[in-house]
């Protein structure tokens, strides 16, 4: 069972022991329309937290998703190119974008839990 | 098309149903006629097209039918009011267009030797002037061919200047969230690390997040102002004088020049590198009606490394530097020849013809049209930010809640109305924004007529008439796109009918 974890920048970690699946939440794609593109990274990608780690676009907006932890990229949802409208129709299952490898798993203490994002997506409107 | 509406042709009225150009006409039909070649000798060693290419086969007139009709389907500053914020789409004066038709600058070819061309040249060096004069920087690069182009040219001077200095471990550019999206993309291209610096409540730079974000990493800062939200960053000396401590530059996206043109001495604001869109502030076509230029200014500490080729005045006449002379060290070239000559004439033309006094009145009279935009809108649009506005008005969504209308249902409503839409949902740090920029060459009646239209729609919008808006538009030659099928599934290419052959 994996632990769910949140960033201000609506992601959402998924942490199952060493390994972290991100992706975007419901209220990020709700924002952001109907998604046309993604880009994830490719295995072996190392990336700082806060490093950009992958490319969204929508009818309204291109954004960044940035890599909520520090670690390696083990895989990227190489589906979401083909198709995108993923993320919109599961973006907390199957529009999940890539998974990583976890350095430092104090890193997670920055971030949400559940109720805290919900508590804070509230606040933002 | 209303099934009531329905004519025979699928025209209605002048508005002609037009189909694509390789959808008419025959293959046998040519335009032109004439005879073949009596002596046809072979000089492709047998590797001569022998397939036909697919050309549409028309007459002149059908050709052009074809593209003045497509031509009537634009929508264009010449037609009507074009608030597209960022964009500064103001009147074109046709003295401009008839400067840059006389043959002496029309029929130039750039490989003519420079004694030929002097008049040319030297409208390159009184543009040099004039733009060093209401800017006062050290020096300008012509050549950049549009706004991003010119930034791209600031930032290759910031780089060449730090490897001068041994420091190229400088590799961060900072850039604010209301920056022109242009800038962090210019910055990437150049190799920089991009970090972004979070705006305040007034809708400008933290400054307190900027300072801490400066350290020795930082190779310097691109900053717009006035800002993507249309307001004027004042603290700009105290941001300036921070990254020059720091030993970074400070690049100033100049896109919104037409706001303080005349107004505001940039170099005494501590910027090293600004480019000038000829194209908006000095009022050359743009948006699909012809190319743009981004000369760059350029300060003290950049100019040594400014681009070839450097315009430069030597006794009676001007010449044009294209190789290495002295100590000067340029970066490169930004393209080939020598810029968008066209372009300067008409920006010349533009600056001679309203002289600096003319220019400063300009400046000023675009901000207060969009101060006017503010004043009529801001009781039932939702000001993004308090306070007067610089020459864009920006509005967020706020006084659409519960509607179920959205900014871009409002912004296609509009349409309907005859105008063109303000710029939606950008920039990116206010909730579906609609960003106004009215320009100086709207007068006050097409101000008013604009506004009584928004204020009508808006007053529909809260009446809970969304059905009006999600359905709009409804007068345009086609209603709604699906912008989701066209960007996911894109038909990009015209395929014939049956199988042809392919060229060969």
């Amino acid at each position: 069972m994996s632990t769910l974890y949140f960033t201000e920048d609506h992601e959402w970690v998924a942490v199952d022991g060493n390994t972290a699946t991100v992706g975007v939440t419901d209220y990020a794609q709700k924002q952001l329309g109907d998604v046309v593109f993604v880009e994830v990274p490719e295995a072996g990608k190392v990336l700082a937290k806060g490093d950009e780690a992958a490319v969204i676009e929508s009818v309204k907006a291109a954004s960044e998703v940035y890599a909520p932890v520090t670690g390696t990229v083990t895989e990227g949802n190489t589906d979401l190119a083909e198709t995108p409208a993923t993320v919109n129709d599961s973006p907390m299952d199957d529009g999940w974008f890539f998974r990583m490898s976890l350095d430092d798993a104090s890193e997670l203490d920055d971030l949400m839990d559940e109720a805290a994002y919900a508590a804070f997506v509230a606040s933002l409107d | 098309m209303t099934g009531d509406m329905a004519t025979v042709t699928g025209n209605r009225g002048l508005v002609i149903e037009e189909p694509l150009i390789f959808e008419q006409g025959s293959p046998a039909k040519c335009g032109v006629d004439l005879p073949d070649p009596a002596d046809k000798p072979d000089r492709l060693g047998g590797l001569a097209r022998s397939g036909a290419i697919g050309l549409p086969g028309l007459s002149e007139p059908e050709v052009v039918r074809h593209y003045t009709r497509l031509s009537q389907k634009n929508y264009a500053i010449d037609a009507g009011f074009y608030p597209l914020g960022s964009c500064t789409m103001k009147h074109n004066p046709r003295l401009n267009e008839r400067m840059a038709r006389l043959p002496g600058f029309a029929d130039l070819h750039p490989f003519q030797p420079q004694a030929t061309v002097q008049g040319a040249l030297a409208v390159m060096h009184h543009l040099s002037d004039w733009l060093l004069g209401l800017t006062g920087m050290e020096a300008v690069a012509l050549s950049p061919a549009a706004g991003a182009h010119g930034e791209l040219c600031g930032m290759q001077a910031v780089r060449a200047a730090l490897d001068a200095r041994g420091e190229d471990h400088r590799r961060t550019v900072l850039v604010p969230d209301s920056a022109h999206g242009t800038n962090p993309a210019t910055a990437a291209l150049c190799g920089f690390k991009v970090r972004g610096i979070p705006g305040d409540a007034t809708g400008r730079v933290d400054v307190a997040a900027f300072k801490a974000a400066l350290d020795d990493t930082v190779a310097g800062v691109m900053l717009t102002n006035p800002n993507t939200c249309g307001l004027f960053e004042r603290d700009m000396v105290e941001l300036a004088e921070a990254v020059h401590a720091a030993g970074a530059y400070f690049y100033l996206d100049g896109a919104n020049f037409n706001a303080i043109v005349g107004r505001v001495k940039i170099a005494d604001l501590g910027v090293d590198a600004m480019h000038i869109n000829l194209h908006k502030t000095f009022s050359t076509p743009h948006g699909g009606g012809g190319p743009g230029a981004g000369p760059t200014v350029l300060s003290a500490a950049l100019a040594p490394f400014a681009p070839l080729p450097h315009v430069v005045a030597e006794g009676d006449g001007v010449r044009l530097i294209e190789h290495i002379e002295g100590d000067m060290q340029p970066f490169g070239r930004m393209k080939g020849f020598h810029g968008q000559f066209g372009v300067f004439v008409r920006a010349l033309s533009y600056m001679m013809s309203l002289g600096r006094d003319g220019l400063r009145q300009a400046s000023g009279d675009a901000v207060l049209n969009a101060n006017y935009l503010m004043a009529r809108l801001g009781d039932t649009l939702t000001a993004s930010f308090e306070g007067p506005c610089m020459h864009e008005a920006l509005f967020d969504d706020r006084f659409l809640k519960g509607t179920g209308v959205s900014t871009l249902d409002f912004a296609k409503a509009m349409i309907d109305e005859g105008f063109h839409p303000m710029t939606m949902y950008f920039p990116l740090v206010v909730h579906g924004a609609m960003l106004m920029e009215p320009t100086e060459t709207e007068s006050r009646e097409t101000l008013d007529a604009f506004c009584d239209a928004v204020l009508a729609l808006a007053a529909k919008a809260r009446a809970g008439d969304a059905a009006f808006f999600t359905e709009a538009p409804r007068h345009t030659p086609r209603r709604r796109l699906d912008e989701t099928k066209a960007a996911r599934t894109p038909v990009l290419r015209w395929e014939p009918p049956a199988p042809a052959r392919a060229a060969e």
